[in-house]
């Protein structure tokens, strides 16, 4: 078994992910790049994308995460996002359906705000959808 | 005979104050369990991020920061955000939120300065309106949401924010109630904005030298108006937690002082009952004798 780094996923309401794993790719601001033992200390902030997890030369588990900040140091790296999926939960199908109903959201809107909520929704739903392709 | 019957309504009335009490008391202990799990779940995050604060702000050191961080140099016009429970019927927990803001505002004003407040919850501001009717801005109304979430704090945060952009004040302060335990909530004022960094400890494992990307002040720019939320986030899960644990306790004394009172009124009430039927016999008796 090799060097592992331990992966704490944490969003606002909890803890959701603490394990060890061989290397992990987050989506950094500028730029994908890989964690694994001995990566050197850094702080990062994170574009909406898709943290994977690699076990050996297997991809174990893909996570979406709407943005955030990761922090890497002592082989422990940290990653603070305000949402946090697993890709595998999410279907295609519904999303799209609700890629649909959000377009009409929009162009239902009677008001600034309520255009603005709807497209917000539609943005976030789209990059879910590129997330698992 | 009037005064029996009296009794007895009254015997009836608080038993079913007490059912009602008592009731109250058990889905407080419920909602309680519920609120401090959330509290407990969200700690984590705050942590971290204050952590990754902390080790951005010393990278900084001393050079020119964000406006979050530092202020804008002024404590001139300060913003309260007041945030209290949306029901009563919970001991001292609104009201000394309540009172605390209030203190603070009068000092304030009597200092000179500009006080603008946010009432989050009916409670807070029920109890704030007469008083400062020119200072209350709004009041945020979280009585729709039964549980609290993340997406009910991020609106006050993204106010406050948008409100210090347009340069409207210059120090932020959130009021709400620590929980300690079911007995114990501790009313807290808690500067926001400029954000305060708590001081590190000596010896702590600061050494760490990190890269950036980007550039520290960029990621503090978005950290620090995150951090905002989550900040307010924590603060409402802590004031759910304290709401239901001041309930339970105050719901607790209800229960036991409308046993006493159940106590004390039979007591009478068969006091009342046995004298009757005494003075009964003695008519009947001496009814008889005359006879």
């Amino acid at each position: 078994m090799a060097d592992t780094v331990t992966l704490d996923l944490v969003s606002p309401e909890k803890l959701l992910l603490s394990d060890a794993y061989e290397m992990v790719v987050v989506p950094g601001a500028e730029g994908d790049f890989a964690v694994m033992a001995g990566h050197t200390p850094i702080t990062s902030t994170l574009r909406p994308g898709v943290i994977a997890i690699y076990e050996g030369d297997a991809e174990k588990d893909r996570i979406f995460v709407n943005g955030g900040f990761v922090q890497v140091a002592d082989d422990k790296m940290t990653v603070l996002a305000e949402e946090a999926i697993h890709v595998a939960d999410l279907d295609r199908k519904d999303l799209e359906q609700r890629i649909q109903d959000a377009s009409e959201d929009i162009e239902d809107a009677k008001d600034d705000e309520t255009q603005r909520k709807a497209q917000e929704n539609k943005d976030h739903l789209e990059q879910l959808l590129e997330a698992m392709a | 005979m009037a005064n029996l019957k009296e009794l007895k309504n009254r015997i009836t009335s608080v038993t079913s104050t007490q059912k009602i009490t008592k009731a109250m008391k058990m889905v407080a202990a419920a909602k309680l369990r519920h609120a401090e799990e959330a509290a407990n779940a969200a700690r984590p995050y705050a942590e971290r991020m204050e952590g990754m604060m902390v080790s951005l702000a010393a990278g900084l050191e001393g050079r020119e920061g964000p406006r979050l961080l530092q202020g804008n140099g002024s404590d001139q016009r300060h913003l309260l955000i007041v945030a209290t429970g949306e029901r009563g019927l919970c001991g001292g927990f609104n009201s000394s939120i309540a009172k605390a803001a209030a203190q603070k505002a009068d000092r304030l004003i009597a200092e000179g300065k500009d006080v603008k407040i946010l009432c989050v919850g009916k409670k807070g501001h029920d109890a704030l309106k007469r008083r400062f009717k020119n200072q209350i801005i709004d009041m945020v109304d979280l009585s729709g949401s039964r549980k609290i979430s993340f997406a009910d704090a991020q609106p006050i945060a993204t106010r406050a924010l948008s409100m210090f952009d347009n340069d409207e004040f210059d120090v932020c302060t959130i009021f709400y109630a620590k929980f300690v335990s079911v007995l114990t909530q501790e009313v807290t004022a808690q500067q926001l904005i400029p954000a305060s960094i708590p001081e590190k400890a000596e010896g702590e494992e600061s050494e760490i030298d990190y890269d950036y990307e980007p550039e520290e002040e960029e990621i503090l720019a978005d950290l620090l108006p995150r951090n905002i939320s989550v900040q307010v986030y924590k603060a409402l899960l802590e004031n759910s937690a304290s709401e239901q644990g001041a309930r339970m306790s105050a719901m607790d004394n209800a229960t036991r002082n409308a046993g006493d009172m159940i106590e004390k009124l039979t007591l009478q009430y068969n006091r009342e009952r046995q004298a009757a039927i005494t003075s009964e016999l003695i008519e009947i008796i001496s009814g008889a004798e005359a006879l």
